[in-house]
């Protein structure tokens, strides 16, 4: 994105201006709701329910606590009963008339979303290097077809998809097991792969290896040794681009998983208080979702165009 | 592929003679012996080796059950009866889905919120690339803040704009009822038969306007200099160089972004599943959900599965077509 | 970047082998799945019990009602092995019955003398038997439950609103023993003023993803007099589920949706009702009475402002109520159900049974309920026996999710989104039903 200068055409200062304001107008307006989820994480229940709106509160990590436990009501009498309280998030539960009960299912979720979007990651572009190189450097028979073949499965419905993964996985006893959940992920990924790997190794010239070869590397070598550094940046952004839609991923998740290997996206909208959903522990839950995506976002602001399209606009 | 002598397809042969040879190899040899055997092999094989995992992966999981399903479709098989016997009924389900009013309230459903989010995604996303192209100071970090909505997880962020949707404590309903003087006990976003199928566009829009931007940006830096500045020479408008080299050039990028927002929201599940569940009544019941109500929570696999294909023909069919239209406006 | 990639490897790895030891370590431990709602709290608390007498340890499956349908059936269906005791619906009887996700516990109950007889007819027939009427046992009744009300009892006892209101209709405002009379208390405070806040009539069941809008449809349906079939001709439907007097109760349930809910309440169950009644919005709330420990107990509605009453009778003085609760089972594709059984005979025992009451469950143990103190144990315990007497139950047939389905459609779109009438929106459901049955061979 090196800006190349306009010379004739460089904009002038006032027009710059306006363009400025609009755009930081539009991006402090979309960046709100994401303010707000934040803001809410640190509310108590009554003060994320007011009207109006809070923008000013006392902080609290109700919504922590909440977020990490469970909960039941009980008379004053039966909670007097009990030992003191141990820590902070136990003393707020009392205080609502309320005892911890366990601890909630939110943190073996989040162990279930980080095993399943790094272990699919690692597949598909583990699978998507090498598919890649191949379709790249060498001569295979209908190599469009394939290649088109292997974006088509994208144009699927994941509800479609899901009706006979269901019936497999019901077969193969893989309804929600981790494993079952990376195949699919890795499958799905390895099509985005494929692509933007393509797009990478395209890049990097032949001639590197060939003069490898020449120097003695067999052909596989050359591949480890010549090409792999070359594509690091390559496969880097690749892996965050996958690991992003696994992370991120909802459909095949609510439909394939139940408990064992549920991830993150499903569960988070089902937590719940005593009545409807328990906001502020719901605004915690996402805040801790959300921020693993803004890192990589930032990390990866140079190749997102290059992700987002499948590899068809580089720049 | 069965018209073959052999009764397999080319491809398959030499993919499982290698997968044979190298099981084959992994078999008998020790770890050394294994690597002298395989830096021998040619590029051919190579190339097979390291395409062969790929396909094979694809087979599995998508093509088996592609075929599976399409089976399954002439079938009044249920998932959720393992006992009763599967009949075949042709192409019932089909001639059902096709001659039903719901399927076709579904499909309006959809098309009116592929149609208004596009258009809108479109406008404000050319706007904005068009200003950010101004290149203003500090337009790289604008750039990055406007894209973080689209890397969220829709099913996440989209749960939480229920939260923001709600009549009175929301905080869109406030800033609207703050702007606008309705009170915010009126304003219902996701209970009102006109506002929902708004509602999710609104989220639509501030969720993938960003992406439509970031391409068009693309197709604005594009554009070569030299021709802005063949145009000064001839002293053209502003207003006559939008519309005679800025819009024309960056047309085949609009046109990609309509592309994948296209297909990506024919296929919309998360976000509207969260925020409205397809109600009220079915007003914003897209076709995804009508889907999966019909396979998942009806347990009509068969019935489903021939819906999905048709789904799927739809947008293939029609992807297919705006590509060709594509290509025909690149080469032009 | 090569070095974050190494990182990353290592990273996956390292959770893969922690994921994996983790469900080692706990591979003895039950699984109970319910539903996330005030009960299954109090069991977390109760089962610390039998934790303490057996060793064996408990881990909870909660999902919210909207939920909890889909995500259990779809895990039975896949023959899952994440529950090992399931608290399933009512309804789900029939289907998990005759598809084998549950265990026959008629040996089991044989072998630890618990008898059927000990526990409360209604319960035993709604979650417990199928098919319905034989003495075939496939769950424990658990948590008996039915569709109630609760109303502010401090304000209908508010002198000046007394008189307001006798004025106007003619009658002492008390809680309802009509559903016309209930539509007039709604109207009422619908938007009127009180404590400085605008508050409304009444909160009702309009959800529309799961089983909200039909649990609250029916709850007023039964008592105008809707019958599922004809009592001689099973499946005959015509002319009973589309009744003149069944169009009559559709048509009430709609004008008190429009007269009398906060704004907004288009897709509310049993969560957004009791957060409309806490919050102080509405003068009275349809829910389960599983709600109603949590209420009495709340710092802001609780205690002497709240009140209880049994679902109100319709225009021919028939009254009837709809049915909620569940049984407890064991899924049959559990490897460890030979602990499951010890929970439930655990559970069976008439003290836990008495704690269970106690904590906030509603116990179906005859022992519990017909104690003589028991109407006095609770502000609510009358109500609840008052309703458990009237219940009925929608299909409990193996296609309930199909039947459930097209009933939920018919109504949030007559009811919520205005469309149709009330006659349409009922003979609708009777071709949806009767496609469903001639699909299933049974006309």
């Amino acid at each position: 994105m090196s800006a190349t200068a306009h010379s004739v055409v460089e904009p002038s200062t006032a027009s710059k201006r306006v363009a400025a304001t609009l755009v930081v107008v539009y991006a402090l307006i979309s960046m709100i709701p994401l303010l707000w989820i934040f803001a809410t994480s640190f509310k108590t229940p009554p003060d994320s329910i007011a009207y109006p709106p809070k923008v000013l509160f006392t902080p609290s990590i109700e919504g922590y606590c909440n977020l990490f436990t469970t909960r039941t009501r009980q008379t004053p009498e039966y909670i007097s009963s009990l030992p003191p309280a141990t820590s902070f998030c136990d003393e707020t539960t009392r205080k609502r008339n309320m005892v911890i009960a366990g601890p909630s299912n939110f943190l073996p979720r989040f162990v279930n979303s980080l095993v399943i979007a790094f272990g699919s990651t690692f597949c598909a572009v583990f699978l998507g290097t090498l598919a890649a190189y191949g379709f790249s450097r060498f001569r295979v028979p209908l190599a469009d077809d394939l290649l088109f073949f292997i974006l088509s499965t994208r144009f699927m419905p994941p509800i479609a998809v899901a009706i006979p993964i269901y019936l497999m996985y019901r077969e193969f006893g893989l309804s929600d097991t981790a494993l079952g959940m990376i195949l699919l992920y890795t499958a799905v990924n390895v099509s985005l792969a494929v692509w933007l790997l393509k797009g990478f190794i395209d890049e990097i010239p032949k001639e590197y290896e060939e003069a490898a070869m020449i120097d003695g590397y067999t052909r596989l070598q050359a591949f480890r040794k010549v090409v792999l550094p070359q594509a690091t940046t390559g496969i880097a952004a690749t892996a965050i681009f996958c690991l992003i839609f696994a992370w991120n991923e909802y459909a095949f998740a609510s439909l394939l998983t139940s408990g064992t290997a549920q991830t993150a996206p499903p569960f988070i909208p089902t937590i719940i208080g005593e009545g409807g959903q328990d906001w502020p522990a719901v605004a915690a839950g996402t805040t801790v979702f959300l921020v693993p995506i803004l890192v990589f976002t930032i990390l990866l602001r140079k190749q997102l165009l290059r992700g987002i399209t499948f590899g068809a606009v580089r720049k | 592929m069965q018209d073959l002598p052999s009764g397999k397809s080319v491809v398959t042969d030499t993919t499982t003679s290698i997968l044979d040879r190298a099981a084959e190899a992994a078999v008998r040899a020790t770890p050394g012996t294994l690597a002298r055997r395989i830096r021998g092999l040619s590029d051919r094989m190579v190339a097979w080796i390291f395409i062969a995992p790929t396909i094979v992966l694809l087979l599995a999981i998508n093509i088996f059950p592609l075929i599976w399903a399409i089976q399954l479709s002439f079938t009044n098989y249920r998932a959720n009866r393992p006992n009763e016997p599967i009949k075949n009924i042709g192409l019932s389900n089909y001639s059902r889905i096709l001659t039903d009013t719901d399927t076709w309230i579904a499909m309006q459903a959809t098309a009116h919120f592929v149609f208004w989010t596009i258009l809108l995604q479109t406008l404000i996303g050319f706007t904005l690339a068009y200003l950010i192209d101004r290149k203003f100071r500090g337009h790289a970090f604008w750039t990055t803040i406007i894209l973080v909505p689209m890397m969220l997880s829709p099913a996440v962020v989209g749960n939480f704009w229920r939260f923001l949707y709600e009549p009175q404590i929301g905080l869109f309903t406030y800033i609207i009822s703050f702007f606008t003087g309705i009170p915010p006990t009126d304003i219902l976003m996701l209970s009102s038969v006109k506002l929902a199928p708004w509602a999710i566009i609104i989220v639509d829009t501030w969720m993938w306007t960003p992406y439509v931007m970031l391409i068009c940006l693309a197709g604005l830096r594009s554009i070569p200099d030299y021709i802005y500045e063949a145009a000064e020479v001839d002293r053209a408008s502003n207003w006559r160089q939008f519309w005679s080299i800025t819009l024309p050039m960056a047309l085949p990028f609009i046109m990609l972004a309509v592309l994948f927002r296209g297909i990506e929201n024919f296929k919309m599940f998360d976000m509207v599943n969260l925020l409205t569940g397809g109600g009220p009544g079915s007003t914003t019941e897209v076709a995804s959900i009508t889907l999966k109500r019909e396979a998942f929570e009806k347990w009509r696999t068969g019935f489903s599965s021939a819906f999905a294909i048709i789904l799927f023909v739809a947008v293939f069919g029609l992807a297919n077509i705006y590509v060709k239209v594509l290509n025909r406006v690149k080469s032009r | 970047m090569k070095s974050t990639l190494k990182m990353s490897v290592g990273l996956a790895a390292g959770l893969l082998a922690s994921s994996a030891m983790t469900s080692v370590s706990q591979a003895e431990d039950l699984t109970l799945c319910w539903a996330a709602w005030d009960p299954a709290n109090a069991l977390v608390e109760l089962s610390k019990d039998f934790t303490a007498q057996t060793g064996i340890g408990m881990k909870f499956e909660f999902v919210p009602w909207t939920n909890y349908a889909d995500r259990f059936l779809n895990e039975l269906n896949s023959k899952g092995k994440l529950c090992d005791l399931i608290i399933g619906d009512s309804q789900w009887i029939g289907g998990s019955a005759e598809n084998g996700h549950y265990v026959k516990l008629n040996d089991f109950f044989d072998k630890e003398g618990i008898k059927m007889s000990d526990f409360v007819d209604a319960t035993v027939v709604g979650y417990s038997q199928w098919p319905k009427g034989t003495p075939n046992y496939w769950a424990l009744p658990a948590m008996g439950d039915v569709v109630g009300w609760t109303y502010r009892k401090d304000w209908f006892s508010n002198p000046e609103l007394q008189k307001e209101f006798k004025e106007k209709y003619g009658w002492d405002l008390d809680a309802p023993k009509t559903f016309d009379q209930l539509k007039q208390v709604a109207e009422f405070f619908q938007n009127r003023e009180i404590d400085g806040k605008k508050v409304y009539g009444a909160s009702i069941y309009t959800e529309r993803g799961s089983e909200g809008v039909t649990m609250g449809a029916m709850d007023v349906l039964y008592s105008y007099g809707f019958k599922y079939e004809n009592p001689d001709k099973p499946y005959d439907m015509e002319g009973f589920v589309n009744s003149e007097k069944s169009v009559k109760g559709l048509e009430f349930y709609k004008s008190l949706y429009d007269c009398c809910t906060p704004p907004g309440a288009s897709n509310s169950y049993m969560g957004e009702g009791v957060d409309a009644f806490k919050s102080g919005q509405v003068a009275m709330h349809m829910n389960f009475a599983f709600t109603w420990p949590g209420l009495q107990k709340d710092e802001a509605v609780g205690g002497e402002k709240v009140g209880f009453f049994a679902n109100p009778a319709g225009p021919d003085g028939e009254q009837f109520a709809q049915l909620g609760g569940q049984g407890i089972s064991v899924v049959s594709y559990s490897d460890k159900q030979e602990s499951a059984l010890k929970y439930i005979k655990w559970f069976a025992d008439k003290d836990v049974q008495a704690k269970w009451w106690s904590l906030g469950g509603f116990s179906c143990l005859k022992a519990v309920v017909e104690d003589p103190k028991f109407p006095e144990s609770q502000p609510y315990a009358k109500t609840f026996l008052d309703s458990m007497a009237i219940v009925k139950d929608f299909w409990a047939e193996p296609s309930y999710a199909s039947l459930l389905q097209a009933s939920q459609k018919r109504f949030h779109d007559y009811v919520v989104a205005g469309q149709g009438t009330a006659k349409d929106a009922l003979d609708g459901l009777v071709a949806d039903w009767t496609e469903i049955y001639q699909d299933d061979g049974k006309m």
